[in-house]
């Protein structure tokens, strides 16, 4: 026992001294979080637009203000030609075009009907859409408030109401997901890197030769690494609370108990990594593909899992993360029983125990 | 000098392991999974009903609403909280319940009201699925109106017409698989630099270069080289396959892209060198990189506009080469824009690559 | 400059943070000569030959090598030196003529004379059927003479060798040796760093570091009647007794 906590002491010191990436594993979830909670969202604002306004009536002038009052949009230019939103468009200065047809106000008292278009930039579909409907949404305001509110026969008002993350904070969708990236990356790809950086400097064989038992050895690599994850894991959830503003819905006790359910998945995978790998390139290489790209992509942090084709969706279900990251999202975020997270806990354990029984297994064949 | 240098870094790329075939693979990989992973496109949204009504006009609603391409009903609850269940098990997105009296108030007080809950944990689905819906509501309203009142009873009408252009079917892919291309291009010709000095280092063999009267422009320029030959590479893969596979091949020039893509390989490349020489082991680099190419690619505006971010991080966003480089490749490739459209672009990346290469210049040091 | 030195330093000194690595140590090396840099492990030998060649700037003290001041003209210096490192430092995955070609490249050599030059060298090794073979799958020994041809495939005015036999069998130094005489009989001046004291035995002059500092400094010889002793170990030995720094 005691020549066991010396050699971790030793993998601490070891880790410890190595500031600058010790600095990029505690900054980087801080930075990441500060980013998706206010850097990124996937709301639409400041949508840039070019006038199109021919009549220049009382009628146009009043929809463009109630436009340019808007927080999600700014009139950025009023162009006289129909043939210059093409030049805007590619010189990328504007988002939307919103035409006026001539003679505005005199048609929409006469007639009764009066045209606008809505030219938006659909490079981005879901902004444009978004855009489109906003400006829908406000014109159609603008032609309520011209009839009188009563004056329209036969409505349906749809009351819209946003579970569980009424602010449509995208930091909701994300905080499950950044966890499971910084713990995938601390636990599998720091472990690994680190234990073939011993193999290739030697070092490993002076210790495999010593008394210790491998299995004390492996212990000894993957403490510090647990204990960075669990630092990490406080971290993330203090600054989702109180700087974020994200609750922790639901029990803290079950939350803790799928991370280190996912802290020992990710910390056998960099050991089974170890034993594969030959090299420290290797190591981050497959480290990099195998477990960080699907975790980032495959896992739903980003993108719907619902939305990926079939053999993906299939596929997703192998990535540790994904059932992490589910299972958070149902705790943290939408406050659920833990009966509702019994599937993803019952996947992680059984992963956790195949891959702790796999690597181990390879760990030892590889002694001999 | 610098010809036997390069024939130096080449054989050495190509007698490495799994070089050649990440150059290859990786571009193939990212190519054919990529653009139906990274899918923001809100389609086949899970709609429950609770329809509490089961009237002549509440059963048409539902017809047309299971009609539109966004929704499939995944179940008819009877009551409410059934129906948020149904969403806490993931089996649903959104709910619409008609209320009892639904019919009843449309036709004898002129309308009437739906509830629309979402669930907004992911926000995007959260917040387009809930606006498809009460478009749809709104439509049938129009049509109940058109059904109930005569047409000689008009008031004014604006009617908006909306037209999408650059990506007139919405497809996400077409905007993501310009993108995905820089993030590959970043990836590979900023961590393969970063790895490769350090590398080095590590090995003892940059000793031997360091005692030679090299120039250090000299070393960097061969250094460089090989990099931005592998982005050509990589970037050329990547166009025959997104013709091949999607159909999609850039509107604009295609020479435009190549000049943008040369520019921004050096700047990544260069921003590699610089990690690399600054770092003391492989390990080092890898970490500081990967830590720097999250920041890079979150702040790009890959999946989110970078113009609804808050003004501190737009302000940030002056300093991102991979921003201005996804901006050219989605203008060229779907807009068709021309370079007099991008000098600013030109411009930043001109400057980012000069400035990158002088750093990772100056930062290489023949002397402890 | 004095003529027919190719080394001289005065007060020479190099400290990292606190501790003085090397302090203050004045010599010369004659041209032509075969130098030997002796001292135990952490003596501070390596760190005095990484400032000669370059590779460490000098905390205070004056340095000329080939004619250049190492702290003002050091890429200068580079241009007449050779130098094999402690650590085996040829590119493993290159193959041993690529290797050749790719160091008389840097030091400016032409296409037609590399090839035929590392022919000539090849052939002189016993080891031309090598030629295509990778580094890494060549024995220790092969890779030590084939770092030490091309240290000096560029024709140096001086060699600098750090603990070049490191590892290797007797026979195998003893072959080692003799290229060093080689090159010596070419002209070349040979600065070496050994903590073999058989290996003193074969040097014109040898100089004894102890502490960072210069303790000893003449021909095996006059030193070993100096200290009163039949072997260099002998006077080593009674020198090593006076450190106070251990590794």
């Amino acid at each position: 026992m005691k020549q066991f906590l010396s050699f971790v002491r030793k993998e601490f010191k070891h880790i410890f001294r190595d500031k600058r990436t010790m600095l990029i594993l505690l900054g980087m979830p801080i930075v990441q979080i500060i980013l998706f909670g206010f850097a990124i969202t996937t709301e639409v604002q400041n949508v840039r637009v070019a006038i199109v306004d021919p009549s220049k009536d009382i009628s146009t002038q009043h929809i463009i203000d109630k436009i340019n009052a808007s927080k999600y949009f700014e009139v950025k230019r009023v162009i006289n030609a129909t043939n210059q939103i093409e030049k805007v468009f590619r010189h990328g200065e504007v988002d939307l075009a919103i035409v006026f047809e001539e003679r505005f106000n005199e048609n929409l008292n006469h007639t009764g009907k009066a045209r606008i278009r809505l030219i938006a930039d659909a490079t981005d579909p879901n902004t444009a859409i978004t855009e489109v409907n906003y400006a829908t949404s406000i014109v159609a305001a603008v032609q309520q408030e011209m009839i009188g509110t009563n004056a329209v026969p036969i409505q349906i008002i749809p009351e819209v109401k946003m579970l569980y993350n009424p602010q449509m904070e995208s930091a909701y969708s994300f905080v499950p997901g950044v966890m499971g990236l910084i713990l995938m990356l601390i636990c599998a790809m720091m472990t690994s890197i680190s234990i073939v950086r011993e193999k290739e400097t030697g070092t490993m064989e002076v210790l495999l030769v010593s008394p210790m038992k491998p299995i004390y050895i492996i212990l000894s690599k993957a403490m510090p690494y647990f204990v960075l994850s669990c630092v990490n894991l406080i971290n993330i959830l203090l600054l989702s609370v109180f700087v974020l503003g994200v609750p922790i819905a639901g029990s803290l006790v079950w939350l803790v108990v799928v991370s280190f359910m996912f802290i020992m998945v990710c910390l056998s995978l960099g050991l089974l990594i170890s034993t594969i790998a030959k090299t420290q390139v290797a190591a981050m290489l497959m480290s990099g593909m195998v477990l960080m790209m699907p975790a980032l992509l495959l896992s739903g942090m980003i993108y719907p899992v619902e939305n990926m084709p079939a053999i993906l969706e299939w596929i997703s279900n192998i990535v540790p993360a994904r059932w992490f990251i589910s299972s958070v999202r149902k705790l943290m975020i939408q406050g659920l029983d833990v009966s509702y997270v019994l599937k993803e806990i019952a996947i992680l354990t059984g992963m956790a125990i195949f891959l702790i029984v796999v690597s181990l297994k390879k760990f030892k064949v590889r002694l001999q | 000098m610098l010809k036997y240098l390069l024939e130096k870094e080449f054989k050495q790329i190509r007698r490495n392991s799994f070089l050649p075939r990440l150059i290859i693979v990786f571009p193939i990989v990212i190519m054919m999974v990529f653009p139906w992973v990274a899918n923001l496109d809100v389609k086949d949204i899970k709609l429950s009903i609770v329809d509490n009504d089961h009237s002549t006009y509440s059963e048409r609603l539902v017809n047309k609403i299971a009609s539109s391409e966004y929704f499939y009903l995944t179940n008819a609850s009877n009551t409410y909280s059934e129906a948020i269940e149904s969403i806490e098990l993931s089996e649903s997105d959104i709910i619409l319940e008609i209320a009892h009296s639904f019919e009843n108030s449309l036709i004898k007080e002129g309308y009437a009201r739906v509830m629309i809950s979402a669930n907004s944990v992911n926000g995007t689905k959260g917040g387009l699925g809930s606006s498809y819906l009460a478009r749809i509501v709104n439509d049938f309203a129009d049509e109940i109106r058109s059904e109930l009142i005569p047409p000689n009873n008009t008031f004014p009408v604006i009617d908006i017409n909306s037209q999408y252009r650059y990506n007139a079917y919405l497809d996400y892919k077409t905007f993501m698989i310009p993108a995905l291309m820089t993030v590959l291009l970043a990836i590979i010709s900023g961590f393969l630099p970063a790895l490769n000095i350090v590398g080095e280092k590590e090995k003892g063999t940059i000793e031997q270069i360091n005692v030679t009267p090299i120039s250090k422009f000299t070393f960097i320029l061969a250094k460089l080289i090989p990099y931005w030959t592998i982005g050509f590479v990589v970037l050329t893969i990547c166009f025959g396959l997104a013709t091949l596979i999607y159909g999609l091949s850039p509107v604009g020039n295609l020479g435009i892209i190549y000049l943008f893509a040369m520019l921004f390989v050096l700047t990544f490349s260069g921003f590699g060198l610089v990690i690399s020489n600054h770092s003391s082991t492989m390990r080092q680099a890898m970490f500081v990189m990967f830590f720097f190419t999250i920041i890079i690619i979150l702040m790009s505006g890959i999946f989110t506009p970078v113009n609804s971010m808050p003004q501190w991080a737009q302000a940030i966003t002056i300093f991102n080469p991979l921003k201005y480089f996804i901006q050219v490749m989605r203008a060229v490739y779907l807009k068709g824009s021309n370079i007099w459209a991008l000098s600013t672009q030109l411009m930043a990346l001109l400057s980012f690559a000069v400035f990158f290469i002088l750093w990772a210049m100056l930062s290489y040091r023949k002397k402890a | 400059m004095e003529v027919g030195k190719a080394i001289i330093t005065d007060r020479l000194t190099k400290t990292f943070g606190g501790f003085t690595a090397v302090d203050s140590i004045s010599f010369s090396v004659d041209k032509g000569e075969i130098f030997g840099f002796l001292g135990a492990n952490g003596a501070g030998k390596t760190t005095a030959m990484r400032m000669l060649c370059g590779l460490s700037k000098p905390t205070s003290g004056k340095g000329v090598v080939a004619g250049f001041d190492i702290s003002r003209q050091s890429e200068k210096v580079k241009r007449n030196i050779g130098y094999m490192s402690q650590k085996f430092s040829l590119y493993e995955d290159l193959e041993v003529w690529e290797n050749m070609r790719l160091f008389a490249g840097i030091y400016g050599m032409g296409d037609k004379e590399i090839i035929e030059k590392t022919d000539e060298v090849l052939n002189r090794l016993g080891f031309y059927e090598e030629k295509n073979t990778l580094v890494k799958d060549l024995p220790l020994g092969w890779k030590q003479k084939l770092a030490f041809s091309t240290a000096i495939f560029h024709e140096p005015k001086i060699v600098f060798l750090d603990e070049p036999t490191g590892g290797v069998d007797p026979v195998t130094r003893r072959q080692f040796w003799e290229l060093i005489y080689q090159a010596a009989d070419g002209g070349i001046t040979v600065f070496v760093t050994t903590h073999y004291m058989d290996e003193a035995e074969y040097c014109n002059k040898v100089s004894i570091m102890v502490d960072g500092r210069i303790e000893a400094l003449d021909t095996p010889l006059r030193l070993k009647q100096q200290f009163n002793t039949s072997t260099m170990n002998g006077v080593f030995q009674q020198l090593a007794q006076t450190a106070s720094r251990n590794e």
